[in-house]
């Protein structure tokens, strides 16, 4: 017997155009590179970071794919690899990018043709 | 007389609000027609002299990692520090909360079948202080109310459905009316509105879809909680989802509320909205 009884399981999200879903799949995917992240919202691990991203990323055991990903600063790479957003703001910061630039190489622009896409470009 | 909701405001928690409060530049051009919204707010929440704010608001990998992370979490504490999200703590003063009250919170939600995650400790970052920025300024000597945080999965899918925040927000509101103390409690739902932060959509917002979805919220808001994650992601971006949290306020506050305030501001990639209601 079906163990629902017949019923239809839990719908799954439908895939949305240029739209990364961050479900449990893509979290388990991604689960180095956000420890990683989230290891940075203490200063004393930014610094260490910052002064050997190496030997950092080894210690979170990063696959070579995802070590790539972060030493070319490859965002949309890093997303496609399972870093949640909101994670990958922390490295963002780390590396001296900010969310707008980012979004800019994510949407494959340079960061004055993204912002000449805005409404008030001064509000950031 | 027993506890009670005197009102419940929906509003964007935008990052960039935080350093812009930070570096003093609320009436500079870009941001003037965001921070002046709020003066009227701030008047209105004087006159209804709140005791406690309850601010329904999701953290952003500051302090919850994906590795254990739940799907409604209120914290227990009277002291919430300001947390750091990777870019230095901001300088604000700590958020004074109210220990028994959330107890009371704790027991009557999970009696009525809401089995949150109970933090006895926890930090608050943008998504619960920008809000805060904008409806309660604080000054040096702290902040005008005392809070409770109610932090939802709006990140890790699968998510809480629209209609379980709406009975979430239901169900506060009954868990206040049993508080025996006589607090006049607001409640703030955060988040939204329409925006895109990763991908190549990054940056999309719908200002006809944000506009649309204030109107629901003030006069259908039980029609409105029907609404799918999918619909409003894919017409209003995959980090408009946030938007269910304005559902959880909604349902804390009566379906005849009054509305006071609403304002709607889309400068960078965040539809930036505003509506509140009055209770009573």
């Amino acid at each position: 017997m079906a163990r629902d009884g017949g019923r239809r399981g839990p719908k799954r999200l439908k895939a949305i155009p240029d739209t990364s879903i961050f479900d449990l799949r893509l979290s388990r995917k991604g689960i180095r590179l956000n420890r990683l992240c989230f290891s940075l919202c203490d200063p004393r691990n930014r610094d260490a970071f910052k002064k050997d991203e190496e030997g950092y990323m080894e210690k979170y055991r990063l696959t070579e794919n995802e070590k790539n990903l972060v030493r070319s600063r490859d965002f949309k790479g890093l997303i496609e690899a399972g870093t949640n957003i909101y994670a990958l703001l922390k490295i963002g910061s780390a590396t001296g990018h900010s969310l707008y630039r980012m979004g800019a190489q994510m949407r494959g622009e340079t960061y004055e043709q993204f912002l000449a896409t805005r409404n008030i470009k001064d509000a950031v | 007389m027993p506890s009670r909701i005197v009102g419940g405001i929906a509003l964007s928690h935008v990052p960039s609000v935080g350093p812009a409060v930070d570096r003093g530049k609320q009436q500079t051009p870009a941001w003037k027609p965001l921070f002046d919204a709020y003066g009227p707010v701030q008047d209105w929440l004087k006159k209804l002299r709140p005791d406690v704010a309850i601010v329904i608001y999701n953290d952003h990998a500051a302090e919850f990692a994906f590795d254990r992370y739940p799907t409604f979490a209120l914290g227990v504490a009277d002291t919430y520090p300001i947390a750091d999200e990777g870019f230095g703590t901001r300088p604000l003063p700590p958020v004074k909360g109210d220990a028994d009250f959330s107890i009371h919170l704790c027991e009557s939600l999970i009696e009525q079948e809401f089995d949150l995650t109970v933090c006895l400790e926890m930090g608050v970052e943008h998504g619960f202080l920008v809000p805060m920025n904008l409806c309660f300024p604080h000054t040096s000597g702290g902040w005008p109310v005392k809070c409770v945080p109610l932090q939802v999965n709006v990140v890790q899918h699968p998510l809480p459905t629209a209609r379980r925040c709406y009975r979430l927000g239901q169900a506060l509101r009954k868990a206040v009316e049993q508080y025996e103390e006589d607090l006049r409690v607001v409640v703030l739902g955060t988040g939204g509105m329409s925006h895109q932060l990763q991908g190549r959509r990054f940056g999309f917002m719908n200002e006809a879809f944000d506009q649309w979805f204030m109107d629901q919220l003030e006069s259908d808001p039980e029609g409105l909680s029907g609404i799918s994650h999918e619909k409003i992601m894919t017409e209003a971006g995959a980090e408009a989802v946030e938007l269910i949290m304005w559902l959880a306020m909604r349902g804390a506050v009566s379906p005849g509320a009054r509305r006071v305030h609403r304002h709607y501001y889309a400068p960078m990639t965040t539809g930036m909205g505003l509506i509140s209601f009055e209770d009573g």
